[in-house]
Order: structure tokens, then sequence, then C-alpha cells
């Protein structure tokens, strides 16, 4: 997935990451009314975290001219392929890499 | 590019006969709700590759979308923008063009930001069409849905 090139870096209120690189997380998987970047192909799959980005203005705020606080950490979450497409035929090495806000992850174990 | 006529879909038909295949609602057979855009997985078929140059217009429309949203003016986000694509029905998201969605959006979205009224858009708009006919050039009468 392309990174978010709209939305700078914003200093917010400053709350540690909630995830680590090597850490496994689940996607929520509600449904959403509105703007939203995190792709429904990944809601409510498990995956890990390998990057933290940066924190970000939350976007789903952003898009309606609001101020985008609180600002969000951005992580950039590894998917096996075929978790997230249960037909998938291809390797079982395959992966995917999606940058999700951290108010879309929740701890697995 | 003297012949085209600005950022309508019945422009974007005639470039069909160029090459480009004409666009059509596509079924969204699995998708459960999901807004209109978000198409990840779902049976599309293949992906169309092509490339094509960018017609003037559509650089405008870019260079717009980069002035209104620079940090000198943030007239809205590039989240803004988005959003408003997001929100076209399933109709309008498949049968419009990368910067079609674009201009539609960035149209609306100076009225909603109050930078400028319908009326004034539509105006312009209908100089503009005017400027183009009497200079002989062929002009789309399509009306774009607000």
């Amino acid at each position: 997935m392309v990174s978010d090139v709209g939305s700078a870096p914003r200093p917010g209120r400053k709350q540690a990451p909630r995830f680590v690189a090597g850490e496994r997380v689940q996607v929520a998987a509600r449904p959403v009314l509105g703007h939203c970047r995190t792709p429904w192909y990944v809601r409510g799959k498990r995956g890990i975290v390998i990057a933290v980005h940066g924190r970000f203005r939350d976007p789903e705020r952003l898009a309606y001219h609001r101020p985008g606080l609180p600002a969000q950490i951005l992580y950039k979450v590894r998917f096996q392929q075929r978790e997230v497409w249960p037909s998938y035929r291809g390797s079982n090495a395959d992966q995917i890499e999606v940058d999700i806000h951290e108010h879309w992850l929740e701890p697995t174990r | 590019m003297a012949k085209r006529t600005h950022g309508t879909a019945a422009k974007t038909r005639q470039a069909g006969k160029s090459g480009a295949p004409k666009r059509q609602t596509k079924r969204r057979t699995g998708a459960g709700g999901r807004a209109s855009h978000d198409v990840g997985g779902l049976a599309f078929g293949p992906i169309d590759r092509s490339e094509h140059d960018l017609a003037l217009w559509e650089k405008r429309t870019d260079a717009m979308q980069r002035l209104l949203t620079s940090p000198g003016n943030r007239a809205f986000t590039v989240d803004g923008l988005r959003r408003v694509i997001e929100d076209y029905g399933e109709q309008v998201y498949d049968r419009t063009t990368y910067y079609e969605k674009w201009i539609r959006a960035l149209r609306n979205l100076v009225v909603e930001q109050e930078l400028m009224t319908r009326a004034e858009v539509e105006a312009r708009m209908a100089a503009v069409r005017d400027r183009h006919a009497k200079a002989g050039r062929r002009v789309s009468k399509a009306k774009i849905p607000w």
C-alpha cells in the first residue's frame, strides 16, 4: 500500500506507541461510516508489526476538515497472503505489508 | 488537445474510441457493505495497466489539488479529496477516470469550504464553454451532478 503522503507528521498528544516492531496484532473488524485508510480486505486479519512510521494527524478527521487530533501512530503491518485471502493459491511465503493507524489495531496472542 | 472538452464523462467515452475500454459499472459480488472505492479482492477482472499521456486539463487538475492543499493555502486536505471521491456511488466511481474523480471532488470542495459559491462555479463553467464554442471547438453539453 502506498504510504500516506497527504498527512505530514505532527506533534500531538505524546503517548508512547502501543505496539513495537515484532508484535502480533489483529486489525479491528468494525465497519466504518465515512473516510478511513484501512482497506476492507485486512479487517479482522492478524499480522505482525514490522515498523513504527511515526505520529500522523488522523485522516478520518482531516477528511472532514477537523484538525485530525489526537494524532495516531502509523504502523507498517505484515500479513501472510494466505491469511488475507482464504483461497490464496500462491506461495505460503508470500506476504503483504499495509500501513495501518493505531486505532485500528488490537493486541493478539 | 484543442478538440477536447473539459473534464466530462462524455470526453472519456470519446477517448475510448482511441483504445481505452469504455468504463462500466462493475458488480460487487460479496462486497459486504464496504464503500464503492474499496474493492480489493473483489472479482473485477484484469487490471487495465495501459498508460496514457496526460491531457492539459488533467495536469491542471493535479496542479489545482497541489495548490489548494499546500501549506500556504490548506483549503482542505488530500484526505478530504479522498473522502468526497469515496462517497461516490458505484456508478459514478466506476465510470469516471482518475482525474475526472479529482476535478469533481475539487469542484465540490471549493464550494463546501466556501471559497466559491455553486453559482459562481456554474457561471464560470458556462463562460468557459462559451469561449470554447466561439473559438469553434467542440464543447460537451454534459452536466456533471453535484
